[in-house]
């Protein structure tokens, strides 16, 4: 049908300015498209971030062991439970773990801790705080401490602990300075602040101190083993699936952050389908563009479609000529559009720098190649109208015109 | 010379009802091979209708239609297609080229759209028959930039690029001056000598029709002389 190629690039050129504003007018529905998209999934990715970003993907916490239960001979149930002081419930066996989770693909960092809280004592100032014990070398594993580190260094050893930057104003204190720390336990330690970090949230920069594991081993009597184990993954979204395989690998209670986060991703869902219904009304505006400029073209050249069906052209020629005509009309106007779409969105931040009072645009999601490929089958559907109206011209009556 | 068409007891009415028009009325007609006929009749009398369904552009009423052994009224739309690409040429009265095409892609059309493209050995017959027209410097013009003559030439070259059997005519040189008209006639008269070419040409102009061999007269309905 290369004939046929000719005569709707001979159409099309034919009235060039014609042509140029129904590209031009493709052009605009598919900018939309991909600046939505963009918008769209830049804001999906930058809500993410700030909400999950510095979280564990997956967690996995030392079940609490349940007290005995006895049953007397009388029928009574009886708890056994023990005096005293809590035990702190302890994932004994982390170490056996740690190398399989670190196997499983998509994982891309694994976090062993010890938590637990503790009070914070400089001369007569005392602030709570929770406490994370972490390997050295693996502080910004899961949280981006290394990122956040305003001032000192990030690399915690025994004897050392890192604070956030409210609590270090809170008590007045600088690097190089010694403190005490109490557990929850009763174990006091002497520490010197060797790093402060600001991370913008409030209750991580004033209530939250991180020290090495052997720091905290003594501090909550667990001399092996430890009370949580965090996972950072490649692809955030993997985390139910890549969770359930940990379980099934480990038999260990791997929890997902989607568990718990369901109005967040309800509302991340919500946004998407905003942004399908935009994009959707985009593709419907450009169809019906082109519908309606071809149908024009149709009936102007009703005498020449009935001079062509004279001549021997047969319908199927007609509805390829104007089919033809939509997909090139289509094809032009995706590719000026996803240029154009390309080049707007060039001047906005990268997503993994936005800033506050930008729009979070991400130009690797304005989805150029879906947008191009749904405009030239969005552009062929709506010439298959006109073309069919072309090729029921009947050439009596188109020739008498 | 031996039967090119036949068509008997031909009937065709346009409307229905009390708004129907009965413009054939049994109209019966032979055209041997190599015949250049005159249609010839007053307005309304029904040449234009014998000539679109001869053309196989609209069937009739009733009545039987043969061209080449062939029945033109049982064929459907796709073999009357192919069947008028092959060997009939249509000459309008307004000349009807693709504006928006030069000469030369005009005259080849019915061979490029059987084709599926514009080959080598159809613009070679393309120029051929533009040069025959006596429009060997026009072959590129676009076809909207020629005088009326010029592109009553260019249609009549359309009409035999694919070297039908028989060419049609609807008053070609209705909308031409005496000289022009002249032309076209000659032009036509020559391959119908040079290639045994049929011609029917509907005109209501005696001289026009002293162009043709033979003339057939439409009048209510019928031929009548």
């Amino acid at each position: 049908m290369l004939y046929a190629l000719k005569i709707a690039t001979r159409y099309l050129t034919a009235n060039k300015a014609q042509t140029a504003l129904l590209v031009s007018g493709v052009a605009v529905g598919v900018f939309i498209f991909i600046f939505m998209s963009a918008l769209i999934g830049g804001l999906a990715e930058f809500i993410l971030s700030r909400t999950v970003g510095d979280i564990s993907h997956i967690t996995i916490e030392a079940e609490t062991a349940d007290p005995a239960l006895l049953i007397s001979p009388a029928g009574h149930v009886l708890v056994v439970a023990e005096r005293g002081r809590a035990r702190t419930a302890t994932l004994a066996d982390a170490a056996t773990w740690l190398p399989l989770i670190e196997g499983v693909p998509g994982v891309r960092a694994v976090s062993p801790q010890i938590t637990g809280a503790g009070f914070l004592a400089r001369g007569a100032q005392v602030a709570q705080v929770s406490v994370t014990g972490v390997e050295p070398g693996r502080e910004s594993a899961i949280l981006d401490l290394a990122g956040y580190m305003v001032a000192g260094d990030v690399r915690l050893g025994a004897g050392l602990i890192v604070l956030g930057r409210d609590l270090a104003d809170d008590l007045n204190l600088s690097i190089g300075q010694t403190l005490r720390l109490q557990s929850a336990n009763g174990v006091t330690a002497a520490l010197t602040l060797s790093g402060i970090f600001k991370t913008g949230n409030g209750s991580m920069d004033s209530a939250r101190a991180f020290v090495s594991l052997s720091t905290a081993r003594p501090l909550y009597a667990m001399p092996q083993g430890v009370t949580r184990i965090e996972i950072k993954l490649d692809d955030l979204n993997a985390a139910d699936a890549t969770a359930l395989r940990i379980r099934a690998l480990t038999g260990l209670d791997a929890v997902p952050w989607t568990d718990g986060a369901e109005q967040l991703m309800e509302a991340l869902n919500a946004q998407a389908q905003t942004g399908y219904f935009l994009k959707t009304f985009a593709l419907i505006t450009i169809v019906i563009g082109v519908a309606s400029a071809l149908l024009l073209s149709t009936y102007r050249r009703r005498p020449e479609i009935g001079i062509m069906r004279a001549m021997g052209a047969g319908r199927g020629f007609v509805i390829f000529v104007f089919v033809t005509q939509g997909a090139l009309i289509g094809l032009m106007g995706g590719i000026m559009g996803a240029a154009l779409g390309y080049l707007a969105l060039l001047p906005f931040p990268s997503r993994d720098a936005f800033e506050p009072g930008t729009l979070p645009m991400d130009i690797t999601q304005g989805s150029y190649g879906l947008a191009i490929t749904l405009t030239v089958i969005g552009a062929i559907l709506a010439s298959i109208l006109p073309a069919r109206s072309a090729a029921r011209v009947d050439p009596v009556t188109a020739i008498g015109q | 010379m031996s039967a090119l068409l036949e068509v008997h007891e031909l009937f065709k009415t346009y409307g229905t009802g009390e708004a129907a028009t009965r413009v054939l009325r049994g109209l019966s007609l032979c055209l041997e091979a190599g015949e250049m006929a005159a249609l010839l009749g007053a307005s309304g009398s029904g040449k234009s209708t014998l000539l679109t369904i001869l053309g196989t552009l609209m069937k009739p009423t009733s009545g039987s239609y043969e061209m080449l052994g062939q029945d033109m009224i049982a064929a459907d739309d796709k073999a009357l297609t192919d069947f008028r690409n092959a060997h009939i040429g249509f000459v309008f009265q307004f000349h009807n080229l693709l504006p928006d095409f030069t000469a030369l892609e005009n005259v080849i059309f019915p061979t490029a759209v059987r084709e599926g493209r514009e080959t080598p050995a159809a613009r070679a017959r393309g120029r051929d028959l533009l040069s025959r027209m006596g429009l060997a410097d026009r072959i590129e013009f676009p076809s909207a930039n020629l005088s009326g003559g010029q592109k009553q030439r260019v249609a009549v070259a359309r009409a035999l690029m694919n070297s039908p059997e028989l060419v049609l005519a609807d008053e070609p040189t209705g909308n031409l001056d005496r000289d022009s008209a002249n032309q076209v006639m000659d032009l036509m008269g020559q391959i119908n000598r040079e290639e045994g070419t049929t011609f029917l040409i509907s005109t209501h102009d005696e001289k026009i029709a002293g162009f043709c061999r033979r003339q057939i007269i439409v009048g209510d309905g019928g031929v009548t002389g």
